[in-house]
């Protein structure tokens, strides 16, 4: 076969796209292979393809897919963090004539895909998928609005993240940092495959999570149980509302700003390139208009658990409810106001830097505000410190830290010594590891026992949340600490030993939080292998007040028998204190949504595109692109979308499950 | 959770002992303000800070399960007084800071010209600022001094307590110019320029860096910070100028390519407008300059902007070729035999680098 036959065929992919000479890499691969080939053995051999398929894969269970998004984000996790390690480990030893054990080319994947992989794929899936399964139970309804679509988004992201671990082993990954900055991430600098594996990736999730964001905002509103008004709805309702609206809001700034990138780098256009009048500048505040709401996309949903979990172990209603809510929008609208501040140092006057600093400083108001209704929620309660608790006032002493620090890089002469340096980069993670993760932490806990019948491990829990929070500490303080010393962030080498000892002590902490991603894998483990112990049959584990409570651990598919009927802010505590009696027979036929797989091709035929335009596989691109649209319109044709569950099955269901429930 | 918080505080004192805080111990005045306004601001929110953690400590022992001498009031879910409490004091404290970032933003503006070399000693009248003009180039900073006909790479001399005015430009990345004790950090942009005005208060050296990822060659792209007494300074010049060659447009074309670690060198004289060219992106000799494109095409255009096109001789739009170099060809644009092989992490060595010549090319980017 000619040369030209064979790059027509394979773009640019060859024997040297794959990473044979690698050691670190290479080992990698074979772990992944084993492990990969050993659960493609197992489920063979267990004869569970089928099962997989028909009660997962192709799920519309708002449950399900919940779930599903919850795994995708734990093993994301697992990546992202041992990029964290090998990172901590190069930051800890290269120093003067040491130049490390990775080389540069490395080291710069490895902080790009970390960044890109933590806000992408770990924490978006783990926030959405939280949504998806809490969200619809606590409004009283049986699945969310659009449920095929739910499958969908779903399985686009998991795509997005596919394509973005193949890089792994075939090609690499970006070299430009987590959100690409142009001009870096121009064709003219980065030619090779990583910026594209980068752009296609996020591409693909993108739109899913677009169209997830759109499905929980029609589910809130369309979807609430009756007597549900707004003002009743629980505030981790209120907060996924809030999120998903900003989400809609701003995902098409970056999708479309990754199309301009795409654009000049497959036709040749110069949106963002030094030359003929392009403007790097743009990419960044489209970027950025985009990056900042989504910190808050993602803190939203943790403050609205940390509310529910709050008022769950105080015993008390959430103390103002209402100015919490309003806190919520507040946040919600100002975080559009802010996004100049991650470049004040690029030269704007003094009186637009001076118009976001401030913007961004009052958003600590409402944040403030949050904090001590919080605080007074606690205020003579009868505090449980079961682990979700524990989490919350692990996250109240942390996250205060990092809102300070918040405050203060949005002062712009503060910012002009602080940006870029590791001050910033400890300040995220403050905000981000002890608001977010914490909050990520203190809801599976939480709500474990409802999706699976089984409360976790809590020795392993706590574990877990000791290695976390002791490592957060001792990890970021020295980083805070060498940011004062003015010390940039992505550096790979250093020549001044004297911060030598603080990057030991980070990289300490960071295999103290190994600890704590550990223990939280064995307090799954470990919870399973006591499940009968640890078993919940009451459907309300915590003495909770919202509606999930009110049915059954895991809840049947169609959550609800009858919808319940709310006449008061916490339902489920209403109803006990008005002594709830579950309905034992006269149950109807529930109209549900049937399973469909084309969720699943449509994301096959998403990554083959994806993995096509990369490797430039123009053939495969094509082909793929027009399958997409034939599928995607052929399922627009069928009509066998809805089932009914039969009253029989539904009693069956009823008064298997139910009969130690409370109000039973 | 208590044992938690304590820890960090605990070893913090040991940590911090011994170790060289630039940002909190700053030899520029203007550093020196910024680190003031830290400390004030830090001094501000901890006075909700500190209540907060220490009530929400109180709260999580008093409230305590177990406790049988607390109260439980669990209808406690609205109190009027305790929300006015609640959303003004956060409301002050940032009207507060809201105050002082609206002045310290304009006070510090990096275009403003300074108005004191210390704290209560103001400019001289008649004292004109040393101007430097600073270029980042793949991975090294030059520094220009048109006033005194030198140039230097990775080194940057400044008299003690004479006002500096930076202007700073970059050939093709986004790079900031950091120097924490001089006065934090301002972009460095291609085709554009940005300024800094800044002063050195003390002699001594230390650090200055690129804060924004590049590349490859970032993490080595410092330079040397020297402040200099005044007849030391004179000295250092005279140094400077007793180096074997100046720094004509040639030596430029050679220089921009892209390199890394590289050494201190000096030019013992300047050729005229190199910033200028650089800012325009015309390095290459019989590359036109931005400036004068923008020009004829304004002037092609009758003065209007909105009906700019290009002026005869000039590159017509986006199928020209970029003004430094060749551009890269785009990926649809590919003939097959031209996609090349993406490989994996491990790359040939090659020396040679084409540079500016041709940017797209992949060893630029990856020097073993």
């Amino acid at each position: 076969m000619t040369e030209t036959t064979l790059k027509t065929i394979f773009g640019r992919l060859g024997w040297e796209s794959f990473p044979i000479h690698e050691p670190i890499l290479f080992g990698t691969f074979v772990v992944v292979a084993l492990l990969g080939l050993a659960i493609v053995g197992a489920v063979t051999w267990f004869r569970l393809w089928g099962y997989l398929w028909r009660e997962w894969f192709t799920s519309v269970d708002h449950k399900k897919i919940g779930i599903m998004y919850i795994i995708l984000g734990i093993i994301m996790l697992l990546r992202g963090f041992a990029d964290a390690l090998m990172m901590r480990v190069q930051q800890a030893i290269a120093f003067g004539a040491n130049e490390g054990y990775l080389p540069a080319h490395h080291y710069d994947q490895i902080f790009t895909a970390h960044g890109t992989i933590m806000i992408f794929f770990v924490a978006i899936p783990l926030v959405v998928g939280l949504i998806n399964f809490v969200m619809p139970l606590q409004i009283g309804a049986r699945d969310v609005a659009f449920p095929f679509l739910n499958n969908l988004s779903f399985w686009l992201t998991a795509a997005g993240a596919v394509l973005t671990m193949t890089s792994l082993f075939i090609g690499e990954f970006a070299r430009t940092g987590w959100l690409s900055y142009a001009p870096l991430a121009e064709l003219s600098y980065s030619p090779d495959t990583g910026v594209d594996y980068y752009l296609w990736s996020l591409q693909i999730a993108g739109v899913g999570t677009t169209l997830s964001a759109i499905n929980m905002v029609a589910t809130i509103i369309k979807m609430r149980a009756p007597g549900m008004t707004m003002m009743k709805l629980p505030v981790f309702c209120w907060t996924a509302l809030c999120s998903n609206v900003l989400a809609i809001a701003i995902f098409p700034a970056l999708t479309v700003a990754f199309f301009l990138l795409m654009l000049d780098r497959y036709v040749g256009t110069n949106f963002f390139t030094n030359e003929l009048g392009g403007a790097p500048m743009m990419y960044w505040n489209m970027v950025w208009i985009w990056g900042h709401p989504e910190v808050y996309v993602l803190v939203l949903p943790a403050f609205g658990i940390y509310s529910e979990i709050t008022s769950t172990f105080t015993g008390k209603r959430l103390f103002g409810y209402t100015s919490m809510v309003y806190a919520t929008v507040v946040i919600t609208i100002l975080s559009y106001l802010v996004w100049l501040h991650h470049f004040f140092t690029m030269g704007a006057g003094p009186a637009v830097n001076s118009f976001f600093g401030i913007a961004t400083m009052v958003i600590s108001i409402p944040t403030g505000a949050k904090v001590f209704n919080w605080l007074f929620t606690m205020y003579r309660g009868d505090i449980r410190f079961e682990l979700p608790m524990m989490w919350v006032v692990a996250f109240m002493l942390t996250f205060v830290v990092g809102g300070m620090t918040g405050v203060l890089l949005a002062i712009p002469p503060a910012d002009f010594v602080l940006h870029n340096s590791l001050f910033l980069v400890a300040h995220f993670h403050n905000t981000i590891i002890g608001g977010v993760v914490f909050g990520l932490f203190a809801a599976m806990v939480y709500w474990f026992p409802k999706a699976f019948g089984f409360k976790l491990d809590p020795f392993w829990g706590k574990v877990a949340f000791w290695g976390w929070v002791v490592g957060y500490w001792v990890a970021w303080t020295p980083i805070y600490v060498v940011g004062l010393m003015g010390t940039a962030r992505r550096v790979h080498h250093f020549d001044d030993p004297s911060i030598q000892p603080y990057f030991v002590i980070a990289a300490i902490g960071a295999l103290i939080i190994l600890v704590g991603i550990l223990g939280f894998v064995m307090s799954i483990v470990m919870g399973f292998v006591k499940r009968e112990e640890l078993r919940d049959t009451t459907g309300d584990p915590w003495g909770g007040r919202t509606l999930e409570w009110s049915t059954s651990s895991p809840p049947p598919a169609y959550n609800f028998a009858f919808l319940p009927v709310v006449h008061d802010l916490d339902a489920w505590y209403d109803m006990k204190a008005r002594g709830y009696q579950r309905p034992v027979d006269e149950f109807r036929p529930i109209y549900m949504p049937r399973n469909t797989g084309t969720g699943v091709i449509l994301a096959g035929l998403s990554l083959a595109l994806g993995f096509g335009m990369v490797w430039y596989m123009w053939w495969l691109a094509a082909l793929t692109f027009v399958a997409l649209l034939a599928v995607a319109v052929g399922h627009t044709f069928n009509f066998k979308r809805d089932t009914f569950i039969p009253a029989a099955e539904v009693a069956a269901t009823e008064n298997a499950r139910q009969p130690l429930a409370v109000g039973a | 959770m208590r044992r938690a918080t304590g820890l960090p505080l605990l070893v913090l004192p040991l940590l911090l002992s011994g170790c060289d805080m630039v940002v909190m111990n700053p030899t520029g005045d203007v550093a020196y303000q910024q680190r003031n306004l830290i400390l004030f601001s830090v001094g501000v929110m901890l006075l909700i800070i500190v209540p907060v953690m220490v009530l929400t400590v109180l709260f999580a022992y008093r409230y305590r399960s177990g406790n049988p001498n607390k109260i439980y009031d669990p209808s406690f879910d609205h109190s009027t007084t305790l929300e006015l409490v609640i959303w003004s004091c956060p409301l002050l404290i940032i009207i507060a800071l809201s105050a002082v970032t609206w002045t310290s933003t304009h006070l510090l503006d990096p275009f403003r010209p300074l108005e004191r070399l210390a704290p209560g000693v103001p400019v001289p009248p008649d004292a004109k600022p040393l101007n430097v003009q600073v270029v980042a180039l793949d991975w090294k900073w030059l520094f220009i001094y048109p006033d005194l006909g030198i140039a230097t790479v990775n080194e940057l001399a400044l008299p003690v307590d004479v006002p500096v005015r930076f202007s700073i430009t970059s050939t093709d990345q986004f790079n900031t110019f950091y120097a924490p004790t001089l006065a934090g950090m301002i972009y460095a942009m291609p085709t554009m320029r940005s300024e800094l005005n800044a002063v050195l208060n003390k002699p001594g050296e230390s650090w200055g860096y690129s804060g924004n990822y590049t590349g490859r060659g970032y993490s080595d792209m410092r330079f040397k910070l020297r402040g200099v007494e005044g007849a030391d300074f004179d000295r250092w010049v005279a140094d400077v100028k007793a180096a074997e060659s100046g720094l004509e447009l040639s030596t430029l074309v050679e220089l921009v390519k892209p390199s890394e670690k590289v050494p201190v060198m000096h030019f013992a004289s300047v050729q005229d407008g190199l910033f200028d060219r650089a800012v325009n992106r015309c390095i290459e000799p019989g590359k036109p300059c931005m400036i004068d494109v923008m020009r004829r095409d304004m002037q092609a255009s009758g003065g209007h902007p909105h009906h700019a096109h290009p002026a005869p001789a000039m590159p017509p739009g986006r199928e020209a070729q970029p003004l430094t170099g060749t551009k890269p060809k785009p990926a649809l644009e590919k003939a097959p035999d031209e996609k090349g092989t993406s490989p994996n992490v491990t790359k040939p060595v090659e020396l040679e680098t084409p540079g500016q010549l041709k940017p797209g090319d992949g060893r630029n980017r990856d020097l073993q």
